[in-house]
């Protein structure tokens, strides 16, 4: 990070006092740089073999197979899956349906979240109401969205995009309705009407609430769609935990969740880079 | 030289449940243009709530608020206003931060670019355009401040205790570095505090406010300027003015 500012008060003849604060050139090594990183992920990619080593020990010897399979039974079940076709399929349904669904849930969490929140009275009105349908466990609402538009892509779409929805609406409403007073009047004294405040107050200050609601809204993006898939489909990566459950083919099932926790490493990381890119003003704690 | 700035029985009021609390009452005072004007005062005797009625950031709840000869309805980009808290937007770095009061007046990208550039010179933050405002110390967040306050041309600036939360000898800095910004700059500035040097060191004048904004002692000073803080300690018309208004102060409290 940025080396701390250094304020230069020593000075006491303010006519020729210097710019009242100095920056300096500073040399760091690769290990200055990078040491941190490097000892974090070597550290990450350890634990992960140890974890797998055991595994792969523990399982036949100290614990019945059939429950915990083995890692080289899971690899292996992916490469079957991976060479009929199987794996890209399946996963395909799913990445479709988490996408889709986060995408929608949230722009609409966004949009309602940024309106609503800036209307205060209305959304005094609607609070209660919002916090009812926001406590409804989403998986209730499965049989009644197949009633609506069936048990095809669409179902598991409209809950994902359900769940995404309430998290990103309630965390932009809430930065919305949490700006500081202060930073308005400043843009009303610099001759700033209700357009000006809403661009260049409300909207970069709510930023961060919606950015926090992308981030946790992602595993629930993924909840939606698998639980959508669980309860009804015929293809997805929900449908072949419960196909392999039911096989008691449990080198199946963990190879389908090795695949989700990929799927959502890789949204975590894109929403990561994202965060950065919009909130490098955030204060760091 | 003519009244810029007038306020004629200005009162606020602030209503909570059933009852109303009265901030500043029947307040009166007229600024000539050009002069510095110090508002001194102890803390709660309506001296924020003043300063946010002449910028016209809240209405009275009677009276009004003249300037150059018309009712002030609303904030004005002629009349820059720097608060006690930081009000610079987190996200943008001091370049876009000073920037931001020409983007709003439609000044060009390229115009504003050097303007800002030109602002932040003088107030000492060269070098640190493109940090953001957390990574400033707090004295330097007020030179951004007041930077952008500048940025917007105003004729008129009205500060409420800008240097409050800052150490004395930074305080001493900046206001060496406000008098240097202001001289020669033909604009009239309403300069609230409640340190009584620095109301001296300042100001043209000196209002002292008692309870609700009364207007207890308002006398001209006229110490020769460039002053000088350690100069004036030993100056004797200073020490009157110091002893009178460090009396009138302490007799506001009873």
């Amino acid at each position: 990070m940025t080396a701390a500012p250094v304020e230069d008060t020593t000075t006491g003849d303010a006519s020729t006092a210097p710019a009242g604060a100095v920056r300096e050139h500073v040399d760091r090594s690769w290990w200055d740089r990078y040491g941190d990183a490097t000892v974090i992920w070597s550290s990450r990619l350890l634990l992960l073999v140890v974890v797998l080593v055991l595994w792969q020990v523990a399982a036949g010897r100290w614990v019945d197979d059939t429950f915990i399979s083995r890692p080289t039974d899971i690899v292996a079940r992916l490469g079957d899956w991976w060479r009929d076709g199987t794996l890209a399929d399946n996963t395909w349904i799913t990445v479709q349906e988490i996408v889709l669904g986060f995408v929608i849930g949230a722009a609409a969490g966004a949009l309602g979240g940024y309106v609503l929140g800036a209307a205060r009275q209305v959304y005094r009105v609607l609070d209660p109401f919002i916090m009812a349908l926001y406590s409804i466990p989403k998986v209730a609402l499965a049989p009644l969205f197949i009633v609506w538009i069936g048990i095809g892509m669409d179902m598991k779409v409209l809950l994902a995009a359900v769940t995404v929805f309430f998290l990103v609406f309630l965390n932009t409403a809430a930065a919305v309705r949490e700006v500081d007073r202060g930073l308005v009047d400043a843009v009303r004294l610099m001759g700033g009407g209700r357009r000006e405040i809403a661009t260049k107050v409300i909207l970069p200050a709510s930023m961060a609430g919606f950015l926090t609601g992308l981030k946790v809204s992602v595993p629930y993006a993924l909840i939606g769609a698998v639980i959508g898939e669980l309860v009804a489909s015929n293809r997805g990566l929900g449908y072949l935990i419960n196909d392999s459950a039911a096989q008691f083919d449990t080198a199946g099932v963990f190879a389908a969740l090795v695949v989700l926790s990929v799927i959502a490493g890789v949204l975590n990381l894109l929403v990561g880079l994202l965060d950065k890119r919009v909130n490098r003003w955030k204060p760091l704690d | 030289m003519s009244t810029l700035l007038s306020t004629d029985g200005l009162t606020k009021r602030f209503v909570k449940k059933d009852s109303a609390t009265v901030a500043l009452r029947d307040f009166h005072l007229e600024v000539e243009e050009g002069t510095f004007v110090s508002v001194l005062g102890r803390s709660g005797c309506g001296k924020s709530t003043m300063l946010n009625l002449l910028a016209g950031l809240t209405t009275p709840s009677a009276g009004e608020v003249r300037y150059q000869g018309r009712v002030l309805r609303g904030p004005q980009t002629d009349i820059g206003y720097l608060t006690q808290s930081d009000t610079l937007m987190p996200w943008r770095d001091v370049q876009r931060n000073v920037e931001m009061p020409m983007e709003l007046q439609g000044t060009p990208a390229k115009e504003r670019t050097e303007a800002a550039r030109d602002l932040i010179d003088r107030v000492g933050l060269a070098g640190f355009e493109h940090h953001y405002p957390r990574e400033l110390s707090g004295g330097m967040r007020r030179r951004a401040s007041l930077a952008r306050m500048l940025a917007g041309r105003p004729s008129t600036l009205l500060m409420d205790e800008p240097f409050g939360a800052l150490d004395a000898q930074l305080r001493h800095e900046l206001q060496v570095e406000l008098l240097r910004l202001w001289s020669g700059s033909e604009q009239t500035v309403v300069f609230v505090t409640h340190d009584i040097e620095e109301a001296v060191l300042l100001g043209d004048r000196v209002v002292v406010l008692g309870g609700l904004g009364r207007v207890i002692v308002d006398r001209r000073v006229d110490l020769p300027r460039p002053r000088n803080a350690d100069d004036l300690q030993v100056d004797p018309e200073y020490v009157s003015i110091h002893r009178e208004l460090a009396a009138a102060l302490k007799g506001a409290a009873s």
